[in-house]
């Protein structure tokens, strides 16, 4: 197999990547928050976002990534990539730097160092690879690919010509005589070090430690005139070394290979991930390659967390929740009721994006996970009510649910989070079964989050999970959702004796 | 190049770790009368005092090391006083003309300024050599005949020479050069300062080195630009030698401090002589021992700042105490036991910085540290009762306190009922005692003085304030059994009487 691409086992796909676009449902699950993340620090560089836009929708395509995904857990390959961008990158900033700047030497100074830095990162990312024990079939034929390049006679030539004239250039030695506003410049001759004199004459009064006086130079890529003028005397001086170094930069303009620079680039999309993923996984929270199905919907994920959520807390040096899902038999739609703010969201979100991962090819949060390879994933999440919308709020709701349920198939995946809030109870109740019988109907899997507990026992596909508390102190929450019985109740009569609210305890507070 | 005035082979710690209860030291034994006397307004001369006191000498060796010192110094006081001022007169010197150093950012202004500060050193360093040269036979202390000796072998004129040949190098009358190499990007680098090939003894090499071309080019005299730059190239190459002379200049400058430091001690012990012996009061070099030696006799023992408050000879104590842990002092109101005890503190400190006591006899063992617990006034914050405050500070300083240490008890837990002070007292001293801590208690708790004395310890002696059969006081602290009285009585009676007197 001939190496196209690390990101797609068929090179069909390679051109339209760079179209993907944020989904609808992004800001909804939060996606927005972790694609941001996981591409923040090199999004400039490499443009890597399309790369997340983009999900894959067959079992191979899923497959090839993650065998990938999975060899670069590997320390060893990992820190060869990183080794190997990070090369790439000098390359990408000397280039650059010998664009900038404007004196001819110092510019071809700058060249020849990218060219060092792409030597260097070639032979040493095919040495690498050559002597490790790779599985998946993309680094395999990445490794060929390279190795065969390594070996050609036009960069075998490019890195030898370049080896012999850093050498020769960093044997120059020059005096400078500075008088006044007279400068001369000729070869050094050993004269001796006057510094180290003047150390040795004054050495008997040293004791102790005192003030560093010596000022800190750093040398600047670049330089003003005085020192071009120096630099085209040395130029004169070692006249030789230079006319060749003149003649090499010119043959070698194009010496970036356009196979290896793209490789560069989509090969961030895995250590990215891994690099995101990596503190979270600090705190003890588990990541899983998920097995996916386009047929069975009997998914599960155990010990699972919303990654987004995982990754803030990290920040602030908390850990998520885990929680655990799974779907037996006809059972299709999570029902989520209980208490507010105890992770009714977080679960539904953390449904969405361990779907929304998988069909990436990454790992998800979880121990262990199956899911299941959607088409689409449609999310209604409670929107703000907008002005220039002249529908009102429940008109609203109904409209965009009408759309979801004309577009999706048995095969999407629909997050709901409190539909039909801006209306009468008895309403809301009527309206969610009637969306539910088609929901049902679909034969789709689902996340509804909900107050209207009625939800829970319409049918025998849902299963009803509930938002817990800790009873003996009710106001906090456990952040665990459960498979249970949705009560709605315990937890307000609870809460409301903590702060005395009770029937009983009013009538003592009011005094008659 | 070492002073080590203070130690045979240390300099003095500017910052010494003082003794957790130097607090309670300067307030109970009133230090700052004595520091303010030595140093007669200077406040250099102060705080040297303040920390060489409270940072004691344990070994005899050291202790005997600066009373030799001393010795010398009250021998030779205006030599002392000489180099005292040839040191501030350097440190003066360079506290008002260094500048560069420490505000400027370039390797010339700091060549500049190191090369002036090195000529004032050199200068003030010959002078130093030149007192050692004539002065050095009149002293006999191991530390001054070293110091001596040292100055005289570090500085010989050939160095001095070497020195100044340098300083005139450093100015680069004929340019300086520099070496350098090609970094990355063909930048230059490396610039290491050259010392230009003498003009006589290369000739050998100049005529078999192959020529090679000098390429030379001017900046504009306009070109400003161009002027900073090679002005940077200049002070790239200069930087580590200008960083050597700086350095070179600071560790002189250390030595120069140092060297006042030390002797700022001796000259505030040479104050405090001076005024002393206007006072006629006695002084003497202690005779310090081991503390295995049980050693605890003096003889015209007086309490220093009251001497020096009361600007007049005061009442000295002659006592005996040898191989005894306990003293517990009692007897008449105003009799003089609060200045005996301080007079017993004062000395202890004295003669452990190295100094001589003020007594005609003081022949007393080293204390590994000294303690002193007090009555103190009512807590006016309110925090916490009189009784806890005196417990509390019992308990930081039984934190802090070793065996062999010294500790001075006045009216101490006297803010209860007499049985329960006692009690507490009893426990506290005779758990001390067993840590062979020597204990100094003045108290009028009769409980426990008396309560000691019957047990006939072979370790304790009991004083009490002399009183005379017409109740008067002579101020005098002499042995007697613990009384049952201290004689409030004749207080209260001696104010009647004036009082009846007046009607």
């Amino acid at each position: 197999m001939n190496f196209e691409s690390i990101l797609f086992k068929n090179a069909d796909y390679c051109k339209i990547e760079e179209t993907a676009e944020e989904q609808d449902f992004f800001i909804d699950l939060n996606l927005n928050q972790i694609i941001d993340s996981v591409t923040s620090s090199r999004q400039e560089e490499y443009n890597l976002r399309p790369f997340f836009y983009f999900t894959l929708h067959d079992i191979d395509s899923i497959s090839y990534r993650q065998e990938i995904m999975k060899e670069l857990e590997n320390k060893t390959l990992f820190d060869s990539i990183k080794k190997f961008s990070q090369e790439m990158h000098s390359i990408r900033v000397h280039l650059a730097l010998s664009d900038k700047l404007y004196y001819k030497y110092n510019k071809q100074g700058w060249f020849l160092e990218a060219i060092k830095n792409y030597c260097d990162a070639i032979t040493n990312l095919a040495g690498d690879l050559s002597i490790m024990d790779l599985k998946s079939s993309g680094f395999i034929s990445f490794r060929k690919y390279i190795t065969d390049y390594a070996k050609s006679e036009s960069f075998t030539l490019l890195q030898s010509e370049m080896k012999k004239l850093k050498a020769d250039l960093s044997n120059i030695r020059y005096c400078i005589l500075i008088g006044g506003s007279r400068v001369r410049v000729r070869k050094y001759k050993s004269e001796i070090d006057y510094s180290l004199e003047i150390e040795k004459t004054f050495e008997k009064f040293k004791q102790g430690s005192v003030k560093d006086y010596k000022l800190t130079y750093h040398t600047d890529a670049g330089m003003n005139h005085v020192e071009a003028n120096i630099l085209n005397l040395v130029a004169k001086l070692f006249s030789e070394i230079f006319l060749r170094l003149d003649n090499y930069c010119l043959k070698n303009t194009n010496f970036l290979n356009e196979k290896i620079v793209s490789f560069d680039r989509e090969v961030q999309f895995y250590i990215s991930y891994l690099e995101y993923i990596e503190s979270i996984k600090k705190a003890d929270l588990k990541f899983c390659y998920p097995e996916l199905s386009s047929v069975s919907k009997e998914i599960y994920d155990y010990e699972g967390f919303d990654l987004a959520l995982a990754h803030k807390l990290n920040w602030e040096g908390r850990t998520v929740v885990c929680n655990d899902f799974y779907l037996v038999g006809k059972e299709r739609i999570f029902v989520v009721s209980g208490p507010n703010q105890g992770g009714k969201t977080t679960f539904a979100r953390t449904f969405g994006q361990l779907h929304y991962l998988a069909s990436l090819g990454c790992p998800v949060p979880g121990k262990r996970a199956k899911l299941f390879l959607y088409d689409r994933i449609f999310t209604h999440f409670e929107k703000e009510e907008d002005i220039k919308n002249l529908r009102g709020k429940l008109q609203d709701d109904l409209v965009r649910i009408h759309s979801i349920l004309e577009q999706a198939t048995p095969n999407s995946i629909i997050i709901m989070n409190e539909i039909f809030t801006s209306t009468t109870l008895q309403d809301s109740i009527f309206l969610s079964k009637k969306i539910m019988e088609k929901i049902i109907k679909l034969n789709l899997l689902c996340v509804w989050v909900t107050f209207i507990v009625e939800l829970a026992y319409f049918s025998k596909e849902i299963v009803s999970v509930v938002s817990t508390v800790f009873p003996e102190n009710p106001a906090l929450r456990t952040f665990k959702i459960l498979r249970k019985p949705a009560d709605g109740l315990a937890f307000a009569i609870s809460i409301a004796e903590k702060y005395k609210l009770t029937h009983d305890k009013i009538m003592e507070r009011i005094k008659s | 190049m070492k002073v080590f005035l203070m130690y045979k082979d240390k300099d003095l710690d500017p910052d010494p770790k003082l003794q957790p209860n130097e607090k309670s030291l300067i307030q109970d034994l009133e230090l700052n009368t004595l520091f303010n006397a030595m140093a007669n307004g200077n406040s250099d001369l102060f705080d040297v005092a303040r920390k060489v006191f409270l940072s004691s000498l344990n070994d005899p060796d050291k202790i005997l090391y600066r009373q030799d010192i001393l010795k010398d110094c009250i021998k030779n006081a205006s030599v002392i006083r000489n180099i005292y001022d040839i040191t501030i007169e350097t440190l003066e010197f360079r506290r008002t003309h260094w500048f560069g150093g420490f505000f400027s950012s370039s390797p010339s202004s700091i060549l500049y300024d190191a090369i002036q500060t090195m000529q004032l050193f050199v200068k003030m360093l010959r002078k130093l050599k030149n007192i050692a040269d004539e002065q050095s036979e009149k002293f006999e202390s191991e530390g001054f005949r070293t110091f001596f000796a040292m100055l005289k072998k570090e500085f010989d004129n050939e160095y001095f020479d070497i020195i100044q040949n340098h300083l005139k190098e450093l100015q680069f009358r004929n340019g300086v050069l520099v070496s350098a190499e090609l970094v990355s990007g063909n930048v230059g680098n490396n610039y290491v300062l050259r010392k230009p090939p003498d003009k006589k003894g290369n000739l050998l090499k100049r005529v078999f080195s192959k020529r090679s071309p000098t390429y030379t080019f001017f900046i504009d005299p306009r070109d400003e630009s161009g002027a900073r730059a090679l002005s940077e190239l200049r002070d790239r190459g200069i930087n580590l030698a200008a960083n050597a002379l700086a350095q070179s200049a600071e560790h002189i400058l250390s030595f120069f401090n140092v060297l006042k430091l030390e002797l700022a001690f001796y000259i505030g012990c040479l104050n405090l002589y001076e005024h002393l012996v206007q006072l006629e009061e006695p002084v003497s070099f202690p005779i310090p021992t081991l503390s295995t030696f049980r050693k605890n006799s003096f003889k015209e023992l007086y309490d220093v700042c009251l001497a020096l408050t009361m600007k007049k000879k005061v009442i000295g104590n002659d006592v005996n105490a040898d191989g005894k842990d306990l003293v517990i002092i009692t007897g008449a109101n105003q009799g003089g036991k609060s200045t005996f005890l301080r007079s017993i503190g004062l000395a202890q400190l004295m003669m452990q910085c190295g100094m001589f006591v003020p007594a005609e006899f003081f022949c007393v063992s080293i204390s590994e540290r000294l303690f002193t617990h007090y009555k103190r006034k009512e807590d006016v914050t309110m925090k916490s009762g009189k009784f806890d405050e005196e417990l509390s500070r019992m308990s930081d300083i039984l934190d802090n306190i070793t065996k062999n240490s010294l500790i001075l008890f006045n009216e101490s837990f006297a803010a209860t009922n007499e049985r329960e002070g006692s009690e507490i007292a009893r426990q506290i001293a005779t758990a001390l005692l067993k840590k062979n801590i020597r204990v100094f208690f003045v108290t009028h708790m009769y409980e426990l003085a008396g309560g000691f004395y019957k047990k006939r310890l072979k370790n304790a002696i009991f004083l009490i304030a002399e009183r005379l059969s017409d109740g008067k006081r002579t101020f005098r602290i002499i042995e007697g059994k613990p009384l049952k009285t201290s004689f409030g009585k004749d207080l209260y009676k001696k104010i009647i009487t004036k009082y009846n007197n007046v009607k």
